[in-house]
């Protein structure tokens, strides 16, 4: 995924989005101040220099999905793991809630079931059949909406042809009115999020810590 | 003091008990009960009853459970390398140090469990044969932890035993009706001939020294759950040997603690002499000292260092919200206990004692301050955030406090808590306070100035 900072303009439409297609908890303003809440992607708002003259950015922060990632060595129970596409995978049956991952995760992505999900009447109408929903006591996080991918796969599988660039999109990507947020195959060198990768405006968030991430975020050298 | 005193002594709790003694156990028991309830109810409701939030994912559960298997270093290090150096004092100090380390260690193993999201699925963390042929991730330091620490507690539970067959044996022939039976099953069919002394003595000797790697490694793995993960300041190769420190200075405070208890509560002057006490506090001293420097070790390469993400946690425990904590932290580590200790006057029983409960305290703060404020002040600051405790978290960890002294206070009623046969070998000669070398040296200096 390649997310273009220069674009994103903050409005918060991929968070609603991928609250709405992946069954993210509603926690409510209460629990939401004690850190209950979820959010699988969240806009982060940076504020640059002294009142009047301030200058607010945006970065959209979701799973880096990384491929040296911190989260997958120290779960005990294999709940966090890599599968063979190159996504970071979280199984939440298997996962015993020891939030390690959580803790060791750089990029705060992870997060914990404090309680069981409720939603209010007629919210469970909107719940996505196609995402299972969290229990108490597990972690969850970004899955750069796996059930989209495989329904694409299958949809390309059966009409027996390649998928193409950008058929498949994750809620975030397909709801962002800037298209800041790009999604594709990285091992393909001529789809688009590739093209955007290798932009020389294009960074990795945190870097130095060597975690080898896969989305990549552009911003215009200043 | 012949051998028919020592028994009498020493057996005295065993077959006397006064009302003060259920009063306790109903005081404590009603403690634990209540921690219990918490722990139930925190079962019911999810982990939203506790203080953790996003991102402080670890905390007070966390901080007890490093805290505690800190304490767990007490005994049976202490008692393996006093055995080791053939220390003759250390005979009425060992058993009441081991035992510690055995109750410490089974509260201490029950956190990683307490703080779990789902802790009915805990056994998922052992390697069992399950039906899907599912094994722990042995990557995990967690997965280390579960051996680590059972290991360790094996080991000390065996190196507590071991040494009390003799004495079950005594009880045995002392007591009768159902005591005789129990103590009778738990000797082994001790009879004293010489291959079962020989025996004996070669079992400790292997366990005495098979326990200090196993120590040592068990508190490093502690260590290793925080600093293998890229948190800022968790991610510190210091960290092994500072717990190592830490866990054993913690542990020498908890055992002074628990000798002058029993010392006043079980009329044990005669054998807990304020010379254990002033070898202990040397010790103490000592470990003091070690924990200053790798407090000062660590927090000064931080600084120098100045990487941005750990300077954020850095001025946070210094200066920020968490500083009165850290001073409070040196205070009760370093700067009460150091005079205490080191002046030769007050390095009595009180003075031990006070410097043992300043250090109990300082160490339970400083594991929260390992684990909190790197949570809170991870690499983007976005996620900052800020951690209270909650009443099912403060309760369950006073219950741990109520669940060791009322383990303590039963054990102590069951098994003599002094070594007697070990007394016995001993002589139990009265400790003298200037050792015999510099008496020697002072001879020499007299016939050849």
């Amino acid at each position: 995924m390649a997310v273009d900072l220069d674009r994103c303009t903050g409005c918060e439409a991929c968070v609603t989005a991928c609250r709405t297609e992946n069954n993210v908890r509603i926690a409510g303003p209460e629990q939401s101040a004690r850190g209950r809440a979820i959010a699988w992607i969240r806009v982060e708002r940076y504020y640059e220099g002294e009142f009047p003259d301030v200058r607010v950015k945006f970065r959209p922060v979701m799973c880096q999905q990384c491929d040296a990632a911190p989260c997958e060595p120290v779960c005990p129970t294999f709940a966090s793991h890599h599968t063979d596409e190159g996504l970071n995978a979280q199984v939440y049956n298997r996962c015993i809630g020891t939030r390690y991952c959580a803790n060791a995760c750089p990029y705060n992505v992870r997060f914990f079931n404090f309680g069981n999900p409720v939603w209010d009447r007629p919210l469970e109408l909107s719940l996505n059949p196609d995402v299972s929903l969290r229990e108490v006591g597990v972690v969850e996080k970004c899955t750069f909406c796996v059930q989209r991918i495989h329904a694409g796969k299958e949809q390309a599988k059966a009409e027996n042809r390649e998928l193409k660039d950008g058929e498949i999109q994750p809620a975030c990507v397909q709801s962002c009115p800037t298209s800041a947020l790009v999604f594709g195959d990285l091992n393909d060198p001529e789809s688009a999020v590739s093209r955007l990768s290798r932009s020389s405006r294009g960074t990795k968030l945190l870097d130095d810590l060597g975690t080898l991430p896969k989305v990549t975020y552009l911003k215009r050298y200043e | 003091m012949n051998e028919q005193k020592i028994n009498d002594d020493l057996l005295r709790p065993l077959r006397r008990t006064s009302v003060w003694f259920f009063i306790m156990v109903a005081f404590l028991g009603t403690i634990i009960l209540v921690g219990f309830g918490s722990w139930i109810y925190q079962m019911w409701n999810g982990l939203a009853v506790a203080g953790i939030r996003y991102p402080i994912f670890w905390a007070f559960y966390i901080t007890n459970f490093v805290f505690w298997i800190g304490i767990s270093h007490a005994g049976t290090l202490i008692s393996a390398i006093l055995r080791l150096v053939n220390a003759t004092w250390r005979r009425p100090v060992t058993r009441c140090a081991e035992v510690i380390t055995v109750f410490a260690l089974m509260i201490g193993a029950l956190f990683p469990i307490i703080h779990l999201g789902r802790p009915w699925l805990f056994f998922w963390l052992m390697p069992y044969p399950s039906e899907r042929q599912i094994w722990p991730n042995l990557r995990s330091p967690l997965a280390w932890d579960f051996f680590a620490i059972s290991t360790y507690l094996t080991g000390s539970t065996l190196f507590l035993f071991l040494p009390i067959i003799p004495d079950f044996a005594l009880m045995r022939d002392q007591m009768t009706g159902w005591r005789r039976r129990i103590y009778g099953a738990l000797a082994l069919g001790w009879q004293g001939t010489t291959k079962q002394w020989h025996r004996l003595e070669a079992a400790m000797q292997i366990m005495a020294i098979a326990i200090v790697p196993v120590a040592i490694s068990v508190h490093t793995i502690v260590s290793f759950d925080f600093s293998m993960s890229p948190v800022p300041m968790w991610h510190s190769t210091v960290f092994g040997p500072y717990f190592v420190a830490g866990a054993i200075f913690s542990g020498i405070a908890g055992l002074i603690l628990a000798m002058a208890v029993l010392r006043k509560v079980l009329h044990l002057e005669e054998y807990l002499h304020p010379l254990h006490f002033q070898n202990l506090g040397k010790l103490l001293l000592l470990m003091s000292l070690l924990w200053g420097y790798f407090t000062f070790v660590e927090r000064l390469t931080t600084w120098y260092g100045n990487s941005p993400a750990e300077m954020a946690v850095f001025w946070e425990t210094q200066t920020g919200s968490y500083a009165p904590l850290f001073w409070t932290m040196v205070f009760c580590n370093f700067v009460i206990p150091f005079p205490l200790l080191a002046i030769r006057r007050l390095r009595t029983i009180t003075g031990t004692v006070i410097a043992s409960s300043t250090i109990v305290v300082g160490m339970w703060i400083e594991r929260f301050l390992i684990v909190v404020p790197s949570l809170a002040r991870k690499n983007l600051p976005y996620t900052w955030a800020s951690y209270r405790p909650q009443p099912v978290e403060i309760m369950i960890t006073i219950a741990t406090f109520a669940a060791m002294t009322l383990l303590y206070t039963l054990f102590a009623k069951a098994v003599p808590i002094i070594s007697i046969w070990e007394l016995k070998v001993g002589g139990h000669r009265q400790p003298v306070l200037t050792p015999e070398q510099e008496e020697e040296h002072r001879e020499l200096w007299r016939t050849r100035p």
